[in-house]
């Protein structure tokens, strides 16, 4: 690259081929969408050289702050930054409060499905949702029907990841109702671009994602155990090894509570307590960043090194409360998934605001046939896997790869979903000679207290690979800072 | 605060002091060997051997080197990775304790230390040290200042701060009496020596200047240096902060701090052997130290000071006595005899009503 080159604007629009894809940024025609054009404007006046110089110095910040998470199975215990990328995803106000109100609709219906499944089952009786589906699903805690949770809340904080198709049509691609993370990153990620391009902000109202502490903090307020005014509050983590470590810290720090782990917790007469160094102190409500299976030996797997013997048996007792619930995890089902739009005619007789992806179930034997058919053009995904492994691409896979997803779906019906391929819209991404298109997604973060917030936007990912459809961080994702503007453009 | 937590803070801070006090051992020898002259094998196995001793890895050393050259030792000392005190090595123990701590330190602490950690795992470290290892050693030292002078000026003084402060000054307390042990061949085994050579002269002020002691001792003592004055000067001075005594009396006032219990009593084993240890070198003379020998004396000192920190681990740090067996069981027993109870009440409740109604459990 010659200086002339690198020093000239940026017009990052030259030689830009939104293909045949849906672009957020630039029309079919080839015009800038209204909601980028301020932002386009400003940009033009940085140099491409300019623009390099501030993402090497995000990329050093962020490993100088240690914002980054552990890589499994790297004996060196490696940590990696999660790659970012400077140019963001915008959102008009609009469309942001469309999905505003189609995230709201479906984490309500969300949980009253597990309100009702782990009380009278009526959705079942009705025959909506067949029993069986529910009864063989990983994550459905038998053990839990009849418990009370405290407000009746079971999804404390909901990941819902949207996706766009070819017309630029929203869709829900999964929900993420257990231990979802990611949120540090939309926090670090607007972080770097304040830093980076300071001027904008003012120019172009963008509304603030930094509240978001304050809502998980309020919203586990709200779930104490009754009678207690003052609750402590901690984070729960697996410990400095898990991959998302640095974000437990991060929230713990931002929310000021403090971050534990399972040893630090002992249970004695169904009351939780920290160890400190002034003895035995109280807890009232944990920001569980652990599984259910490894959150109580006693009761789930007894091989958990990570958890707190009695945990569960406290929660029962009402003198602890857990955020999420114990057995969320049946919504995160991928069979489930196929049902919700059901469940939001059924509990709130509504149509969804957002679709799903169309979506065929194994286990029915019509739908199981047209998958055995048609493996080539889906995506096939594990019922109960996420952070795409358990994942069969259709198109992008080889004989083998298909072949051994056709035996499996043979053998275990129930734990196998189909969808045709989305292509997925596109961003321009800064690759290394300029600018090209990129596939992305958009996790929003519900938080549920006692009313419903979602920070504005969410995590943008971006499948940095060209041509790669899987945004997931643990296979060559990234990310992007996600604008919701105050107006539409 | 949370016991597990006390502990990493205990031990990123003193991780933090080993690094810095390794460093300067190390650049004031080499620096050292410049000034002799007709260095053959031999001597040079004699000039590193003690240092290695004096860290305390000498068993560790072996395992790994077969002789004490200035290649072998400084690398042992510096980079080794198998070496659990090397500087690299204490800079990530720093860095992993820091980094399960990082809700109680500032982003500017955690930022500084993670950029010496990234620092000393880079090529660049390597480069760096070839070329000038009083560059390489002034980073580290430098480093570790900035760290002490942002805990300093940013941390709160709450109960965390202080046991940063117990883990730098236990640190600090033990690298001090380690580095006056360096030399100890050189001197009689009781009593005073009379006069000495050249040589030892610039080896006693090597080691005032690993204590970065030198210019502090000038200001008393002047330019004449011997073993009795370094020795007195480093173990007994009420106003040199790096002097053993010193270090133990910040030591005890901090332990002091945390439980609220005034001098010359005590609430735990940690409080009652700091106390004594207080004691012992408050009112004890450097002619006292140098007839029970020097190294006798010292010996002592670190021996002191591990049962110390053993007290304080036990005090603060370890009250779980239970595995996650054991754990379990306490939890099945409880739980079982709430059942117990349960039943028992309920029977009381019905007793009068027996065969009425059936309730199935």
């Amino acid at each position: 690259m010659t200086t002339e080159q690198t020093n000239k604007p940026n017009n990052l629009l030259e030689g830009y081929v939104p293909d045949n894809f849906f672009d957020e940024m630039v029309s079919g025609t080839g015009e800038v969408r209204p909601h980028y054009k301020r932002f386009q404007e400003l940009f033009a006046g940085i140099t491409l050289k300019e623009f390099t110089q501030r993402c090497q110095s995000v990329d050093l910040a962020f490993l100088r702050q240690g914002v980054t998470f552990n890589v499994y199975g790297d004996s060196q215990g490696t940590e990696k930054i999660f790659p970012f990328d400077l140019l963001p995803r915008i959102i008009p106000a609009s469309e942001w409060a469309m999905l505003e109100r189609g995230l709201v609709q479906r984490i309500t219906a969300l949980n009253l499905f597990l309100h009702d499944i782990y009380h009278e089952q009526k959705i079942v009786k009705d025959g909506v949702i067949p029993a069986s589906y529910i009864l063989s699903g990983k994550h459905f805690r038998r053990e839990f029907t009849n418990f009370q949770v405290p407000k009746d809340i079971y999804i404390h904080v909901c990941g819902t990841d949207l996706i766009r198709g070819g017309n630029g049509e929203w869709m829900v691609l999964e929900d993420n109702g257990r231990c979802p993370s990611g949120v540090s990153y939309v926090l670090e990620n607007r972080r770097a671009l304040k830093r980076s391009f300071p001027g904008m902000f003012e120019h172009i109202g963008i509304r603030p994602v930094e509240q978001y502490a304050e809502e998980l903090l309020k919203s586990l307020q709200y779930i104490a155990p009754a009678g207690v005014a003052d609750p402590t509050i901690v984070l729960l983590t697996p410990g400095a090894h898990n991959s998302a470590y640095f974000e437990h810290t991060y929230l713990a720090r931002q929310m000021g509570i403090e971050i534990v782990e399972g040893r630090d917790l002992v249970v004695r007469d169904t009351r939780v307590f920290m160890r400190t160094t002034k003895g035995l102190q109280p807890v009232h409500v944990i920001y569980r960043r652990i599984d259910d299976d490894f959150l109580d030996p006693t009761v789930f797997r007894p091989d958990s090194a990570l958890g707190v013997p009695g945990l569960i048996h406290a929660y029962r007792a009402g003198n602890v409360s857990l955020a999420n619930s114990v057995g969320t995890g049946i919504a995160d089902d991928k069979v489930m998934y196929y049902f919700v739009p059901r469940m939001i005619k059924y509990y709130l007789d509504q149509d969804p605001i957002i679709p799903n992806v169309p979506t065929y179930l194994a286990s029915e034997e019509a739908d199981k046939k047209y998958m055995l058919e048609h493996l080539p053009e889906l995506v096939v995904k594990a019922a109960n896997e996420s952070g795409g492994y358990g994942m069969l691409m259709g198109p992008k896979a080889s004989k083998e790869e298909i072949e051994k997803f056709r035996v499996a779906i043979e053998a275990d019906p129930r734990n196998y979903v189909g969808q045709p391929m989305i292509s997925l819209s596109r961003h321009p991404t800064h690759v290394d000679n300029g600018f090209e298109g990129r596939h992305i997604d958009l996790r929003p973060y519900i938080v549920y207290g006692e009313k419903i917030s979602i920070v504005p936007g969410g995590l943008t990912r971006v499948a940095l690979r060209k041509g790669s459809l899987v945004v997931n961080s643990s296979q060559g994702g990234g990310s992007k800072d996600t604008w919701v503007l105050y107006g539409d453009e | 605060m949370l016991s597990r937590v006390a502990n990493c803070l205990f031990w990123m801070s003193r991780y933090v002091e080993r690094s810095e006090n390794i460093a300067r051992i190390v650049d004031v020898n080499l620096q050292l060997l410049l000034d002799f002259r007709d260095l053959d094998e031999h001597r040079l196995a004699e000039h590193w051997l003690p240092i290695i001793q004096a860290t305390g890895d000498e068993e560790a050393f072996f395992k790994l080197h077969s002789k004490a050259t200035g290649q072998t030792v400084t690398e042992f000392l510096v980079f080794q990775a198998e070496n659990p005190n090397s500087i690299v090595s204490s800079i990530s123990d720093a860095r992993e304790n820091a980094r399960m701590v990082r809700d109680q330190i500032t982003s500017e602490f955690w930022e500084e230390l993670n950029r010496l950690y990234l620092f000393v795992r880079s090529r660049q470290a390597r480069d760096l040290w070839n070329s000038s290892p009083f560059d390489f050693f002034q980073e580290i030292k430098a480093t570790s200042l900035r760290l002490q002078g942002m805990a300093d000026a940013t941390l709160m003084r709450n109960e965390g701060w202080l046991f940063m402060q117990l883990g730098k000054y236990i640190e600090r307390a033990d690298k001090t009496s380690r580095i006056l042990d360096v030399r100890y061949q050189t001197l009689p085994e009781h009593g005073v020596p009379k006069t000495i050579g050249q040589e030892e002269v610039l080896e006693w002020s090597a080691i005032l200047n690993s204590c970065s002691a030198w210019d502090a001792y000038k200001s008393i003592h002047g330019a004449e240096v011997h073993p009795k004055l370094v020795a007195e000067f480093l173990l007994l001075s009420e106003d040199f902060p790096r002097s053993f005594e010193m270090c133990i009396e910040q030591f005890n006032q901090s332990l002091r701090k945390i439980s609220a219990v005034p001098d010359g009593r005590f609430s735990n084993e940690a409080e009652r052997l700091t106390g004594r240890l207080l004691a012992e070198v408050q009112f004890c003379t450097i002619d006292e130290v140098f007839e029970r020998g020097l190294h006798q004396y010292l010996d002592d000192l670190q021996l002191k000071l591990n049962a110390i920190g053993a007290a304080i681990f036990t005090a603060y740090f370890f009250q779980s006595i239970k595995t996650m067996d054991e754990e379990i069981f306490v939890q099945q027993e409880e739980q079982q005899q709430q059942r117990a109870i349960q039943n028992e009440e309920f029977k009381m409740k019905n007793s009068g009503a027996i065969g009425t109604r059936v309730l199935n459990f």
